[in-house]
């Protein structure tokens, strides 16, 4: 038996480092690619596409037009009404869902393996048919009003993100929100959002994932049959699309500290510092990521266990380093202050933690430990076809999802003296942005 | 990967969680999930092999919540459990963390109205080592003090947190006014004030009384087979697995159920935001109620089914309303609420209220098309193996199928129990379950910006 056991250890291991899992890679000519992951520890399928376009490519003034653009896609067709794509889905036992980032928006269905065909008639339909009809755009746009008010303006910890995020930078389009800002997304007329779709919704500017129990090739005269007839990206408009998404204004280097304030009805204070640092595959993203989780990753980290755990100067806290957006980006750190402490005692432990792993190494044991995380959180995901294609995709945007292996390997190589040179580096003064939250207090108590 | 503030914007899957939590128990179809059932001194043990990764998914449910505790201790089934983690007789808090964090592994509790659940996924090659902590933790918890001092400032200070969250006041609020005095009346957590009423003897008696085999359904799933699984039991668990009841304790919950309300009642609760959170309901069902599975598909139409259900279509696709908007039935041991729950700004909450009630009395009246009944049975039986992907939804799933005695067929009769509805047994669920005289209104809200009179009108409507 534990012989048994060592080798199936070693076959994962096997597929990990070399190839992470088995993908089957082939793009049509019309320049979509197409990724086919079989798995069939479950009779279902998932199917994910990729557009590479988000936040950072919308132009100033319409920021919010790739979430809305999303939105859209499920308001209807030429062939398909509104919201038929999601009924028809539901209908067959699947879910659909979509969402936007600063990088990409992607779709995807999942259902059983044998329905996932379906998937292939719809999203090759709305990649080109979209109606965008003018009547849905504007009742639309008050959906997507409702969703700022929910999920930014009352809620006071994202309202301090938003502000946090569009301070830290001047020039790059990172700085603003994803939902955009509401004047944003009252100005966004049918016509904006038809430009943005045929700029940006074409072949070569997208690619498909489908992980589950399917073969590849069963499937893959499907998808061809079913996107291969669709036009390439047209020559002006990849130009176009080239100049926004390739040649966007680098952000100039910080000299000197931000501060701002937010003040708005809520309980606790509450605060974030975000400090400006490179992307993967940036030879420093690999200790970025093990610094954040030795700072915070769980309640054994030294944030947690000095500062909420020894100190009790917070209820909460993190330090978060999303290293696969395109291009450099934010380290943070926040925390929401215990009641009857002050903001400013949690501040200066935060400090007194980055100075620290400034001026002393972690241990190998913290390092190892931070290492042991990564890999067993990428082993679990596996347990999930949505997972796969999400790891899969990251990297494909980013070039090749054949990059996850170089990322493993990033973090494998780690070393105690590399995470205290990127904290050197990176964490200091004159290159942060902080955030307070201020609550104000209700007049009267009811 | 998760990240706190990444605008990931999803899209229908909080309104899926509700209307999937009553849906979760359903078919699983081509592929099957061979379960062994077997049980030790009371213990049921449920147990799946499941081969293709190296890691196991183990959840353990224990027959303990709010329906245990005196109202005046509120918040003692939680607290209990989440001071498992914080010492036990071999290891310390932080000991216990640094452990299970250096393994890579995740150990959690969780209590909700009915029970709570320990659960911990892990690495095979670390299954040892995990499952020696996941049973010291069960069996050996020592409740320090200082700990239990620590805990509660910090259950304390997230209480008050959370009240910067309008859906969670509104929530608080609607649960109070549909329970009364029953414990489901009561936030899981407590409040600030019967945490401080909660002394170590009451946490060391509640686990005594109900931390038991007898009290429990362990699932085990992943690559691990029944000899190293009862390896594993005899190793690390013998000794707690002897322990037996006291027989003049009685583990049944001592509850009376109780309804506040005859007429609708309307709370504002004044906060400084854009938007109207409103939460519009009244009692419902427990999960053995014989018109469970009608119900279900009625919700599902009503305003369960995501973009499929006519809450969705009408007030957000068609008026614009709102984001997300959902109805449920919270379905419990004993009977939970009918909800639903919609955001809009200030300024359209009446037109919203006002919509939500013509779609319940449309409900009530006339019967649902047959192309509404037949998409929902074609999601309800057909979205079942999406519920059973990974080892840690099918723990989690077969120990909900045991506690709630679903039956060991379950899984193969749901489609039957779906397929068997009728659009006449909706209409009759619809006028049996759903009340638009009797209910009741929380919003939270600016309340200067709500006109009321509109509302007022509404109630005076028979």
């Amino acid at each position: 038996m534990p012989l048994f056991i060592s080798l199936i250890l070693f076959i994962i291991t096997f597929f990990i480092s070399s190839h992470c899992f088995a993908v089957k890679e082939h793009t049509l000519t019309n320049g979509i690619k197409v990724l086919i992951i079989e798995d069939s520890k479950s009779p279902l399928a998932t199917f994910q596409i990729w557009y590479k376009v988000g936040s950072k490519d919308e132009p100033y003034g319409k920021s919010g037009i790739s979430h809305l653009l999303e939105h859209m896609m499920f308001k209807g067709t030429s062939k398909y009404g509104s919201k038929e794509f999601s009924n028809i889905i539901q209908k067959n036992g699947g879910v659909d869902n979509a969402f936007t980032t600063k990088d990409y928006t992607m779709y995807y269905q999942t259902l059983s393996s044998d329905r996932i065909h379906l998937s292939f008639e719809l999203e090759s339909d709305r990649m080109t048919n979209l109606l965008l009809d003018p009547k849905e755009v504007e009742s639309e746009k008050k959906v997507v009003m409702e969703e700022r008010r929910m999920r930014y303006e009352d809620d006071p910890q994202n309202a301090l993100y938003e502000d946090v995020v569009a301070s830290a930078f001047k020039v790059h389009s990172y700085r603003w929100p994803v939902i955009g800002w509401m004047s944003d997304i009252a100005s966004i007329s049918r016509e904006d959002l038809y430009t943005h779709y045929k700029s940006f919704y074409c072949p070569s500017n997208a690619f498909i994932i489908i992980v589950g129990d399917i073969k590849a090739e069963n499937i893959l005269p499907v998808v061809e049959e079913k996107f291969g007839h669709i036009s390439p990206c047209p020559g002006n408009l990849t130009d176009t699309r080239k100049k926004t998404s390739h040649e966007l204004p680098s952000e100039p280097e910080q000299k000197g500290q931000k501060r701002i304030y937010l003040k708005k009805e809520a309980q606790l204070p509450y605060m974030i510092m975000a400090y400006h640092v490179q992307s993967f595959p940036h030879e420093d993203s690999y200790a970025l990521e093990v610094l954040s989780i030795i700072l915070a990753g769980g309640k054994s980290s030294r944030l947690y266990e000095n500062i909420v755990y020894e100190k009790k100067l917070a209820l909460n806290i993190y330090a978060e380093y999303y290293g696969l957006y395109r291009y450099p980006f934010l380290f943070f750190f926040g925390g929401t202050a215990a009641p009857q402490t002050s903001i400013e005692d949690l501040e200066k432990a935060i400090y007194s933690e980055i100075e620290k792993i400034s001026k002393e190494p972690p241990s190998s044991k913290e390092v190892q430990k931070a290492k042991n995380q990564v890999e067993a959180s990428f082993i679990f995901a596996q347990d999930s076809n949505f997972s796969k294609g999400l790891y899969t995709g990251l990297f494909e945007l980013l070039g090749s999802w054949k990059l996850l292996e170089k990322y493993l390997d990033g973090i494998r190589s780690v070393t105690p003296e590399d995470v205290k040179r990127v904290a050197n580096k990176y964490l200091i003064d004159d290159k942060k942005t902080v955030g307070i939250l201020v609550p104000l207090k209700k007049e009267t108590e009811q | 990967m998760t990240r706190k503030h990444m605008n990931k914007k999803a899209f229908t899957s909080t309104l899926f969680i509700i209307a999937l939590f009553i849906a979760l128990l359903s078919p699983l179809m081509g592929h099957t999930v061979e379960i062994k059932k077997t049980n030790i001194n009371g213990m049921t043990v449920l147990h799946v092999e499941r081969n293709a990764l190296p890691i196991i998914s183990i959840t353990l449910l224990i027959k303990a919540s709010l329906l245990n505790e005196e109202p005046e201790k509120s918040g003692l089934a939680n607290l209990t459990a989440s001071m498992l983690q914080e010492g036990t007789t071999k290891r310390k808090s932080t000991e216990i963390n640094e452990e299970i964090e250096f393994l890579g592994a995740s150990l959690g509790v969780s209590v909700n109205r009915d029970y709570t659940t320990l659960t911990m996924s892990i690495l095979k090659k670390d299954l040892h080592k995990g499952f020696e902590i996941f049973s010291d933790i069960l069996t050996n918890p020592s409740f320090p003090e200082i700990e239990i001092k620590r805990k509660k400032e910090l259950i304390k200070g997230s209480l008050r947190q959370r009240e910067e969250d309008p859906s969670y006041i509104a929530s608080k609020a609607f649960i109070k006014d549909v329970f009364g005095s029953h414990p489901y009346s009561r936030v899981t957590a407590g409040t600030p004030e019967s945490l401080d009423n909660i002394q170590r003897d009451d946490i060391v008696r509640f686990y005594n009384k109900h931390y038991l085999p007898q009290n429990s359904i362990l699932s085990v799933v992943g690559n691990i087979s029944s000899e190293e699984l009862k390896k594993l039991l005899d190793k690390h668990m013998s000794d707690w697995l002897k322990r037996t009841k006291s027989h003049e304790e009685s583990l049944a919950p001592q509850v009376s159920l109780t309804s506040t309300f005859t007429s609708p009642k309307v709370t504002i609760l004044d906060r400084d935001i854009t938007q109207a959170n409103i939460i519009l309901g009244h009692k419902g069902i427990s999960r053995d109620n014989p018109d469970f599975y009608d119900i279900v598909v009625m919700n599902y139409i009503l305003g369960g089914g995501g973009f499929a259900s006519r809450l969705m279509k009408v007030l957000r696709d068609e008026m614009g309303l709102t984001y997300s908007i959902y109805s449920s039935f919270s379905v419990n041991k004993e009977p939970g609420e009918f909800s639903v729950e919609i955001q809009t700004k200030n300024e359209s909450a009446p037109t919203a209220i006002k919509e939500i009630l013509n779609q319940i009395k449309k409900i009530k009246q006339e019967f649902v098309s047959e192309q509404e009944l037949s998409d929902a049975k074609s999601y309800l039986t057909g979205s079942f193996p999406r519920r059973l992907e990974t080892s840690r939804k099918i723990a989690d799933f077969l120990t909900a199928i045991e506690f709630y005695n679903l039956g060991d067929d379950y899984i193969k009769k749901y489609p039957e129990y779906i397929n068997k509805v009728t659009i006449e047994s909706i209409k009759k669920v619809a006028q049996k379950y759903l009340d638009t005289e009797n209910f009741i209104i929380v919003i939270a809200g600016k309340k200067e910006k709500i006109d009321l009179s509109e509302l007022d009108q509404l109630k005076n409507l028979k």
